[in-house]
Order: structure tokens, then sequence, then C-alpha cells
């Protein structure tokens, strides 16, 4: 068993699962709901399982470091982390139609990583070999995950209060019908991000604790560094609005969608377009 | 005049005091910070010259956009931002103080209409008595142990949760103003310098970026660089064997100093940031005639040439300690040595330390053999002196802690006045107000469901 084959049963696991949402909005049938989380929880331990067969397989080469250290490996993380925070909503709040809206991410990430990025397992040049690499990346990429799961709520409450407006005659029909009632999605938007900022805010912290124990530096303003700051300040901004004047509703559900749009341009944009120290090797 | 003035100062207070402000800065500086990852940032004439128009250049250089995160704009708004944040804090501390240090046990009209979450019950043959115990033990089950008080005739029921974590907002507001304090205190008595020092070499001061020395007050040997290769030919680690001489002491002896773990010494931390050749290396090579007329050893520097006994003339051209990604198979210090025999042309050639008998494959008539070389490196070092950073992780500890009781502690509150057969249940919570109306809703099932309702 190889951490390949066992990535290729992820993305069907993610893509039956998706695909089983979709039929779950159409159908409302219970049965294919279950399907749909599921095929994400088989999905979950197949990458799970893959993920450790890496770390494993980095061993056996005689590298040796955690799979977190290029583009390949942190989008595949980042798909994981997704589905795991999609799991203890679902676990918690029973809402597994939130499925519909997350999966697809997780999906998009891994389609992403196994069709177009360079695989090999790499030795860590000097400035990544460090434990920091551990805390620095998890928590960032748990906080991400968050603010992924926060926007697809966002959209699915966008798209229910429309319905809601639209025919408020006719609501009980049309697929939104499966979706919780838009006050709940509101609060589990908040709830989302609430547990996301703190994430962010360590990710934040550890990252600036490495540099400083790596370079004497805490905060350079280098363009990752300012990206953080700036996802920081909107859902500082998105957490102040809602906390002291009552945001809620549609503005709420923007925000968090622009937040997210901002959490991408971190994680991706500046790797991809800016140069810095986060090139992760990607520009090649 | 005077009422003049304090109008004006009024104002301006208010002014700092608002959230409007705040949201409006935050949005600002992410919105500015933007600029300065787009724009290059700190780089040379030549450099900017060559990315940017005239125009371009002229434009941003007038706004400071080449530093901005240095220029006299952000750095404003940076401290408009705390003033904002203190002024804010100081306004609605002592409020929020007294909200969390003092009980409100009584559920009067006036709070009543100050409620969103409200539900009101008659219930038909109940005494006050009655009511009083059943929505005691409906409270105790469901939420928490109220506190009963009479008043003219009405019984009011009051609990409340975790009331101090309405000042964990404060603290995540002081912990920013901690962290800029730790920040102000490294700028100020601290400073970031750079130093390179050769193999066997000492120094006793570093330059900083603004290209001025500071003396160390110790001195700082490299007894040796190394680096050493993946299989691929990436770097797997530099390393620098670092000796600290206080007062002619060796303090420190050939410290292992790498990337990712710096030495420290009286405050300042050497970090291994770079390296580089530091003049030229000495090669000893033996050059053997095939036919075994000759073996000499050959003591030579790059580019230096040596005539061998019959006229002809060998030199090392370039070399380098590791071959393994320019000639993929081969590894180890290598010099590419060119060899003119007297009268023909030059041959060019490669010799590997690691590799003895490579060159009689060749088939020369002199073999020659790479024994050994004395390349010298220069270690970069980054140093580093910032009494303020204790203060930062102190900033960033009080940070974390603060917003986690922010966001996962609020003060809820919830009331139940009985007058006569008529119940009131009120309740609030200081935030997350839609999260606590499902609560309430729940509560409030829950009551019909016991009440028969």
């Amino acid at each position: 068993m190889t951490s390949s084959l066992m990535f290729n049963v992820t993305t069907f696991a993610y893509l039956i699962s998706m695909l089983l949402f979709f039929a779950f909005l159409a159908s409302r049938s219970k049965i294919v709901g279950i399907g749909g989380s599921l095929a994400a929880y088989v999905g979950f331990i197949a990458q799970t399982v893959a993920i450790g067969l890496r770390w494993n397989e980095s061993y056996l080469q005689g590298h040796g470091h955690a799979p977190l250290s290029n583009l390949y490996e942190s989008v595949v993380f980042f798909s994981w982390t997704i589905i795991l925070i999609f799991g203890i909503l679902d676990m918690k709040y029973k809402y597994r139609i939130i499925g519909a809206f997350v999966v697809p991410f997780a999906l998009l990430g891994m389609a992403w990583a196994q069709l177009s990025l360079e695989s090999n397992i790499e030795p860590l040049v000097p400035a990544l070999q460090s434990n920091w690499l551990l805390y620095h990346v998890i928590t960032c990429f748990l906080g991400y995950a968050c603010f992924a799961v926060a926007c697809g709520i966002s959209i699915m409450y966008l798209i229910k209060i429309k319905s809601e407006s639209a025919d408020s005659n006719s609501a009980a029909g049309g697929i939104v019908s499966t979706f919780p009632s838009a006050r709940i999605l509101d609060d589990m938007n908040y709830r989302a991000i609430m547990i996301g900022f703190p994430l962010l805010t360590l990710g934040i912290i550890t990252g600036a604790a490495w540099a400083n124990y790596a370079w004497g530096t805490y905060w350079s303003w280098d363009p990752k560094e300012t990206w953080s700051l700036i996802v920081w300040f909107v859902y500082a901004a998105f957490l102040h609005a809602r906390i002291t004047r009552g945001w809620v509703g549609k503005r709420a559900a923007w925000l968090s969608i622009i937040g997210f749009a901002a959490t991408i341009f971190c994680y991706l944009g500046v790797n991809l377009f800016l140069s810095g120290l986060h090139s992760y090797g990607g520009s090649r | 005049m005077s009422t003049k003035n304090s109008g004006f100062l009024q104002s301006l207070w208010d002014f700092f005091c608002s959230l409007k402000l705040a949201i409006s800065l935050i949005i600002t500086l992410a919105v500015t910070s933007i600029f300065g990852t787009i724009i290059k940032q700190g780089g040379t004439v030549d450099e900017l010259q060559r990315e940017y128009s005239a125009g371009a250049i002229k434009l941003f250089s007038a706004l400071d956009l080449f530093d901005m995160y240095h220029s006299w704009w952000f750095i404003t708004l940076l401290y408009i931002f705390t003033v904002n944040l203190t002024a804010c804090s100081i306004k609605r501390l002592p409020r929020v103080w007294k909200l969390a240090s003092t009980p409100t046990p009584l559920l009067d009209v006036g709070l009543e209409k100050s409620l969103s979450n409200l539900y009101v019950f008659t219930a038909k043959g109940a005494t006050p008595q009655q009511l009083k115990e059943r929505m005691t033990a409906f409270l105790k089950a469901n939420f928490g142990d109220p506190t009963v008080t009479e008043r003219d005739g009405e019984i009011h029921l009051f609990v409340q949760k975790s009331p101090y974590s309405r000042l964990g907002v404060y603290v995540v507001h002081l912990s920013i103003i901690v962290v800029f304090i730790g920040a102000i205190l490294g700028s100020l008595f601290g400073y970031k310098a750079y130093v390179n020092i050769p193999e066997g070499g000492d120094i006793d001061k570093v330059t900083t970026r603004a290209e001025k020395d500071i003396p160390l007050g110790f001195k700082l040997r490299c007894d040796k660089f190394t680096v050493t290769l993946y299989d691929t030919g990436a770097p797997k680690e530099f390393r620098s064997l670092l000796t600290i001489i206080d007062n002619g002491q060796e303090i420190i002896k050939r410290r292992p100093t790498i990337v990712n773990d710096p030495l420290t010494y009286k405050g300042i931390t050497f970090y291994q940031s770079s390296y580089g050749p530091s003049g030229d290396a000495t090669f000893h090579l033996t050059a053997k005639a095939r036919n075994g007329a000759y073996s000499v050893p050959l003591t030579l520097r790059q580019g230096e040439s040596a005539k061998l006994a019959d006229g002809s003339k060998v030199q090392v051209v370039e070399s380098t300690q590791e071959v393994g990604p320019m000639m993929p198979g081969f590894s180890g210090p290598a010099a590419r040595v060119e060899y003119t025999p007297v009268g023909k042309a030059p041959q060019v050639f490669v010799v590997f330390k690691d590799f003895p008998n490579f060159d009689e494959q060749r088939g020369g008539d002199v073999i020659f053999t790479f024994i050994a070389s004395d390349a010298k490196f220069f270690t970069g070092l980054q140093v580093a002196k910032d009494p303020g950073v204790g203060v930062v992780w102190l900033g960033c500890a009080l940070m974390v802690i603060g917003i986690c009781i922010a966001f996962f502690m609020s003060h809820k509150r919830v009331w139940i006045r009985i007058t006569g057969a008529r119940v009131v249940f009120g309740g609030s919570a200081s935030k997350n107000p839609a999260g606590f109306g499902i609560i309430f809703d729940g509560l409030v099932d829950k009551l019909k469901h016991a009440e028969k309702l």
C-alpha cells in the first residue's frame, strides 16, 4: 500500500461524497445525505492513512520530515483540515447538507494537487528544518479550513435568503428547503470564524516566533506576513462589526466570503505571484 | 473660552472613542498594507529603475511606497490605531467592569424592554410561591442556581454565567499595546546587523543595515564553515563552528551554529545566514608520468601555473567543493585543470578528490591526482539584539488568552419575574446574540414542556 494509491482513494471518495450531497439537495432523501457524510469520512480516513504513509516514505528515503513542506503537501493537508472541520460540525450540529458546499473545496484541493502539482518527496532545505514547521503549518491550515467552511456556509446563507425573498409563497419547495434556517446558517458562520480566528492568530504568532528563531526578526513585512495580517484584519473587522453592532445576515455573509478570498490569496496568491520567503518552490 | 476648549476636547475624545473609527482604521490598514506587497520594498535605485517608469518612481517615492511600512503615514496610522484602541477601551471599561462585577438580580420594566429574548405566560391556578418553586427548579435543572429576590410583591429569579468574560476583549486590546511596546523597545534599545567572518578569523564589531559599526564587547571567531548537500544537490546544512572570546577567555568553544539553531551570548544572537568563498584556495595535486619517470607533488593557487620537469605547464582553472549538481554521478571537491605539454595545444579536464584513479582513464602521458584543497569560506551571520522580544511574546500570550476568553465565553444572564400568575422570562448575552437566541429558544421550549403550555 503506497501513499499515492491512498490519495487516489481519497479523491475518489470526496468525489462520491460531493455527488451524493448534490443528490441529497435534489432528492431530500435522508439516506443519500448519510451516504454523503459516510463517503467524506471514508475519504478522510484514507487521507489520514495516506499522509501517515507519506511521512513514513520520507523516512524510508532517508529525509524524514512531516509531509508539510511543499505546495503539493500543503494543498493535500488543507483539504484534510477542511474535511476535519466539516466532520466536527456535522457530528456536533447534524446539518450535513453543509457538506454540499464544503466538500467541493476539499475535492478541488485534492484534484489540483494530484493532477498538476509535483508530488515528489523532497528533502528539507536548512530553513525548514525546525519543529516550528509543524506548529506553524498545522495552526495556519486549521484556521484556513475554518474560513473555508464559513465561506461555504455563507454561500448557503445568501442562496437561502435570496430564495426566501424571491418566492416567499412557495418557499417550501426547491433545494433550499433542505438548508438549515437562515438564522442557524448565520450563527454557524460566526462559530466557524470564531474557531478560525484564534487559530489564525496562533498561526501568525508561531510564524513570528519561528522567524525570530531562524533569522532574528519576528516581523519583517514579508508579503506572506503582511497578507496574513490583512486576513486577520478582515476577520477582526467582521467580529467587531458583529459583536458590537449586531452586523448579522447578508453583510456578515459577504464579509466572510471576502475574508476567505483574502485567505486564498494569502495562501496561494502570495506564493504564485509575489516573492518572499514562502515560495515553496511553486514558482519553478 | 474654556467651554469652547472643553467642547473641542470632548469631540476629539468622542472621535477617538468611536467604533466607526476603529473599523475604518482596520479596513484602511488592511487595504494600504496591500500596496507594500505589490510594490517592491527597500530595493536599490538600480532595481527600481529596471522595474518601474520614471513617473511611477516619482509618485511612489513621494508617497513613501518603496518603504511604506516605515513611512511616516503608515506609522501615523498605527499610532492613531493605538490611540483609538486605548480610548475605546478606557471609555467602555468602567461600564463593562460594573456590568461584570455587580449582579442585576431584578428584572424591572426598563430592563425587560431592552431584552430581545422574552417569553411571557400566565400560569392559571398557581400561587406565586408555587410558581417560584417551579421556576427555581426549572432554572436549576436547565441553566443554573438562581438568586431569588422578593420586592413589592414581585418575585425575581436571576442566574448569570461567567460575568468576567466581558473583560476578554480588553485583554486582547491590551495585548496589542503590549506587542507595540515590545516593538518600540526593540527599535530603541536593540539593533539588527550582519557580519562576515572568514574561517579562522575573528571580529569584535558588527555592521547595521545603515552601515554603522557597533562594537560587541567581545570577540567572535569562526573556526570552520561547512556546507553539506543532499544527493539531489539541494543544500542540507550550513554549519559554522563559532567561538566566543571574552576578556581573553574562550567562553564558548567551537559551538556549531546552523540555520534554526542560533548562538546567543550577552543578549546578542548570531544567526547562520549566508556564506561565500574567502580568498584564493590552494590545491595539492600530484603529477605522475605514465611511464613512471617521475611523480611530483604540486601546490597551486587557482589561476597560477606551474612548470613540470619536462617543461609542460599546468594550472587550476576553476574548482568547486561539491561537483554533484554540475556533474551527476560524481561528488565531492573537484578542480578543472589545464595541462599544456611542450609545443602542443592545452588540454582541459576535471580531476576529482573522491575518485583518485579517475584521471588514469583519460589516457594522457601525465596522470593528475587531486590530493586536497584548502578552500576557505567566510560565514555570513545575521546579528540581532532585541531587548523587547520578551515583551512581544508576553503580548502574544495575552492575545491568545484574551481571544479565547472573548470568543469561547460570554456573560449570559436570565431572569424570571413572577407577578401573581404572570411569568416573564427573559435573557441576554454579552456576545453573539444570534447564538444566545438559539439557547434561549431551547430554554423556552423546555419551559413550555414543563408548564404544559
